[in-house]
């Protein structure tokens, strides 16, 4: 784990944002100094306790001088800086931005991404209807850099058959994004193990373990911090996935208990997710001092034990 | 920990192979794993190694060098699944990459490639696969063979027909190396080219009988502050597409305050229709040599690197012997020219990766990652090779160095324009009489570039030109008049990118081209980026629409989705391979009317 030490105070520094003067510590991003002024700017691959990858592209905003749009979740402000939010040319690349998401990704366990579809108005059956999913081993068995030629008046998407191959979760790839959340928490952001990483290059990039091995034979140690991470339901408790796929998942029903886990002594912090008195999933506040969202296999999965000793 | 490496072994032909590369294993294995190991940069070069022995990557040779390298299995995979170049799965020994990009489109391979698709079955002796551009343009249709052994051969073939490919692999290719396209050997006042096809790029005492290694001389004279001042009165702009300024990238390196510091030049010549690096790495390898060092005493650093694409086997082996002779006689090393300055060279290979040209993918290739670009700011000069300052340059920027340090900057400024001083290599392929590089003063008009490779073949006029590669622009004969200077080609909204001019005539359907193109970028994204990873597919779905004229809805709003695709990707993207991924599309629809043909 990361330490924090206490940080020299930052000098200010001045820019314009929409109009509007703000000042920010140096070092912030714009996507820091765009919250500070209360503005609400999407962000899908961006968690504050994950380095910033800036893949998705969402939160890109205008500087003025620019070339191109800059993404705020890792840009830092500069003194001078003269940004706008809501320009159309920044409109236009959040609305296709999420059109090219949603129409190759499931996004049905997605609040996050499917609201910023209704928000910009995104139209994702402009590119036509999905073509047929992949089937199994199909993605994983493509070469780099060989041309798939498209499938006539289809819009290729990232479906594909769920990988079940432990009992604990699932990856239902078809509803990756590729934010890349996964990957860090599993390495140097969080728990050290490199079980996974992105393979494959391109539209076929995907998340995986080596040469696709299932998850039990890989480096895997089952704490689920990718699970913790994930904002798409790609990966999944397989509670979650079962009550899903029975029809029988149901927020409004669920209730949340934070407690600390007696396993050890480190005292995380645990929230259990509860519906209709069976613990359905656990996760950790990631701005937990303690955890900072990450748990190991015991705090993320052994409440599967608290139902069986009762 | 607990951690798996792959279960099965490596062969032992597959263990010495790598151990050649690694070393021999050490009697302890360490037991620590993290991504931030030290040797990880070895991670390509010992991929190279397995796969040129056995012809692919087999799970215990990838799982012995993540263990040499103390590198997560998982993360081995990432990067060696990224490449084009190895197969992670068993491949014949024999393989036959046959470019079907845009000159060889030009130049019919695909009556080629329908041949060997019926001619030639899968087997378990050879294989064949269809590539991007191979830089071999200028004697398309061309293929590069391999064949894995010990040694394992690697070579170019041009000017392929149909027989000869078929006998390639099942015989091997004939001895001869492809001829190079020198066509302007024996003229005066060029620069760059001066020796080419004159000098033996074998010996260095024939480099230095012509004129070699005084420049390095005069640099180590003026000192580096003197090379500084005349690099920047130069206005010498960086060939590799982005036109920075020379002088500027390697001041700001001289000054930082930071060491070790790199030197590090861009060899990685994946642009398609551009072949002018190999040309100079081929036939003159030792002035590389030169200019790298003189950047390495000038800017401070010691460590140079060379990031050479794998397509380049003969590049690789002339670049190779030239920097072994140079370090035996004293002109690399620690003591370069006796005068106590140090400077090594190294030579790493892509593996098949146009998007590891752009700068940041380049050093993290070389670190042993995966090849995907980062956001910039941070610049290498501040944030480079293994996060330190590091100068990166094209071979043809490099190229340019011995002649300025050595004539000064204002002998340089004598030819060109005020705008773009000096010379330029274009890369003339496609529809021409002589194809190839041709070197001549900024400002030159393309119509009197093309009347000096020959004119189109036959007499016939140009019906469209492409200039500056894929990430280009097409134009059409009314430009033949532009005059291909920086400031003159961004007037018309069009750039000389790494110097293409891959010219068709009416012979070549226009269409079958503009969705190579659109394919190639899509097959080269790295998929880190939303507008690029899904954009690039979403763009070549939309031109095959086009060309089979089975639009969604009506041509013009498939053509406006098109337009905002390319502002998108080119407004969002994180690197220039999506920002410039419809560039070349977009052209041809606004200047040359593409897929409109038949409309009303
Ligand atoms: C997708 C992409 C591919 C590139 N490929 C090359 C290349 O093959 N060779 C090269 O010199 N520069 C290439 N560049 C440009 C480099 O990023 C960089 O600007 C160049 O190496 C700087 O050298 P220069 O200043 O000497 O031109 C590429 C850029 C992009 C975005
Ligand atoms: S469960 Fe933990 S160890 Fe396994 S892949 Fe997820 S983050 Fe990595
Ligand atoms: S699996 Fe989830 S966390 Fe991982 S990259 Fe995909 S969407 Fe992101
Ligand atoms: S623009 Fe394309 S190649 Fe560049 S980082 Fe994004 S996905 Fe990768
Ligand atoms: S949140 Fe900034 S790029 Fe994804
Ligand atoms: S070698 Fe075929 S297009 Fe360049």
């Amino acid at each position: 784990m990361t330490v924090r030490l206490p940080l020299a105070p930052a000098r200010a520094l001045e820019l314009s944002i929409d109009g509007r003067t703000v000042s920010v510590p140096e070092g912030a991003s714009l996507l820091d100094a765009c919250r500070q002024l209360g503005i609400d700017v999407p962000t899908l691959c961006h968690a504050p306790n994950l380095t910033p990858v800036n893949v998705c592209r969402v939160c890109v905003v205008e500087v003025e001088g620019a070339r191109t749009l800059v993404p705020s979740c890792s840009r830092r402000a500069e003194a001078g800086m003269v940004v706008k939010t809501d320009s159309e040319r920044v409109r236009l690349a959040r609305r296709l931005v999420m059109e090219l998401l949603a129409s190759s990704v499931d996004l049905s366990t997605a609040p996050e991404a499917s609201s910023f579809v209704e928000r910009f108005g995104a139209r994702p059956d402009r590119f036509g209807p999905p073509a047929p999913a992949a089937e199994r081993g199909e993605r994983e068995r493509r070469q780099p850099g060989h041309h798939a030629a498209p499938r006539p008046g289809a819009a290729e998407t990232v479906a594909q058959p769920v990988k079940l191959d432990n009992p604990l979760f699932v990856r239902d790839l078809g509803k990756c994004m590729l934010c890349y959340k996964c990957v860090e928490a599993c390495g140097a952001d969080a728990q050290n193990t490199f079980a996974i990483a992105v393979a494959g290059r391109g539209f076929d990039a995907r998340i995986s373990t080596e040469l696709d091995v299932p998850l039990p034979d890989s480096a895997c140690v089952f704490c689920g911090n990718c699970i913790g991470v994930c904002p798409t339901g790609a990966l999944m408790f397989q509670s979650e996935h079962q009550l899903r796929a029975a029809g029988q998942w149901d927020e409004a029903q669920q209730s949340q208990t934070d407690t600390v886990c007696s396993y050890c002594g480190v005292g995380c912090v645990i929230t259990l997710h509860a519906q209709g008195g069976r613990i359905v999933k656990a996760t950790s506040p990631h701005d937990s001092e303690v955890t900072g969202g990450h748990l190991c296999i015991k705090g993320r999965f052994g409440w599967g034990f608290v139902r069986s000793r009762d | 920990m607990d951690l798996r490496a792959l279960e099965s072994l490596p062969s032992d032909v597959e263990r010495v192979a790598i151990d050649a590369v690694l070393g021999p294993e050490p009697a302890v294995p360490s037991a620590s794993w993290s991504s931030a190991q030290g040797r990880r940069h070895l991670l390509l070069p010992a991929l190279h190694a397995a796969q040129a022995r056995v012809g692919f990557v087999s799970p215990g040779a990838l799982g012995y060098i993540c263990q040499r390298l103390e590198v997560a299995p998982a993360e081995g995979f990432g990067v060696a699944s990224f490449y084009a170049l190895f197969a992670l799965g068993v491949r014949p020994p024999v393989a036959l990459h046959v470019c079907d990009d845009i000159a060889c489109k030009a130049a019919g391979v695909d009556h080629l490639i329908d041949g060997l698709t019926r001619e030639v079955s899968a087997s378990a002796e050879h294989a064949w696969h269809r590539s991007p551009c191979l830089g071999l343009c200028e004697q398309a249709p061309a293929a590069l063979y391999t064949r894995a052994g010990d040694p394992p051969v690697e070579r170019g073939l041009g000017r392929l027909t149909l027989e000869r490919a078929i006998a390639a692999l099942r015989t091997g290719p004939i001895a001869v190396e492809p001829a190079p396209a020198l066509p302007q050997r024996g003229e005066s006042g060029l620069r760059l080219l001066v020796r080419v096809g004159h000098v033996d790029p074998s010996s260095l005492d024939d480099y230095r009988a012509h004129g070699g290694y005084r420049a390095l001389r005069r640099a180590l004279e003026i000192g580096p502050a003197g090379v500084l001042r005349e690099l920047a009165d130069s206005g010498l702009l960086g060939r590799g597409g982005a036109l920075f300024p020379t002088g500027r990238k390697w001041e700001a390196v001289a000054r930082a305050t930071t060491r070790p510091r790199y030197v590090v030049c861009n060899a990685d010549e994946s642009e398609p229709g551009t072949f002018k690096d190999r040309v100079l790495m081929e036939q003159d390898p030792y002035a590389l040599v030169e200019a790298m060092t003189i950047a390495g005493v000038t800017v401070g650093a010691e460590r140079g690197f060379i990031y050479l694409r794998a397509e380049y086997p003969l590049a690789a082996e002339r670049l190779t012997h030239a920097v072994a002779q140079a370090r035996l006689r004293g002109l690399l090393g620690d003591d370069v020219l006796g005068r106590g300055a140090r400077f090594e060279i190294e030579i790493r290979r892509g593996a098949g990766a146009y998007v590891c040209g752009e700068e940041t993918a380049l050093l993290a290739s070389i670190e042993g990652h995966r090849g995907e670009p980062r956001s910039k700011p941070p610049f290498p000069v501040e944030v480079g090779l293994f996060g330190k300052p590091t100068v990166i340059n094209n071979v043809e920027t490099l190229c340019n160095v011995p002649f300025i340090v050595e004539h000064g900057a204002s002998a340089y400024r004598s030819v060109g324009t005020a705008g773009s001083p000096g010379t330029r290599l274009f890369c003339v392929s496609g529809r021409v009489e002589q194809p190839g590089v041709y070197e001549l003063a900024m400002g030159v008009t393309l119509g009197e570039l093309i009347a000096r490779a020959g004119g189109v073949i036959g007499g016939g006029a140009p019906a469209a030109v492409l200039l500056g590669g894929a990430a280009g622009s097409f134009v059409g004969k009314a430009s033949l008049d532009l005059r291909l200077s920086f400031e003159d080609t961004k007037r018309q909204g069009v750039t000389l990118g790494s110097g293409v001019v891959l010219v068709l005539d009416d012979s070549v359907p226009l269409e079958p081209i503009l969705a190579r193109i659109a394919a190639f970028f899509r097959d080269e994204s790295c998929g880190q980026c939303v507008p690029c990873r899904v954009g690039t597919v979403r763009q070549e779905e939309l031109i095959t629409r086009l060309a089979k004229r089975q639009p969604a809805g009506s041509l013009a709003g498939e053509l406006g989705l098109l337009r905002e695709l390319g502002q998108v990707m080119r407004d969002a993207s994180i690197c220039g391979l999506g920002q410039t991924a419809s560039s070349a599309i977009e052209s041809a629809v606004e200047r040359l009317g593409a897929f409109r043909e038949g409309e009303p």
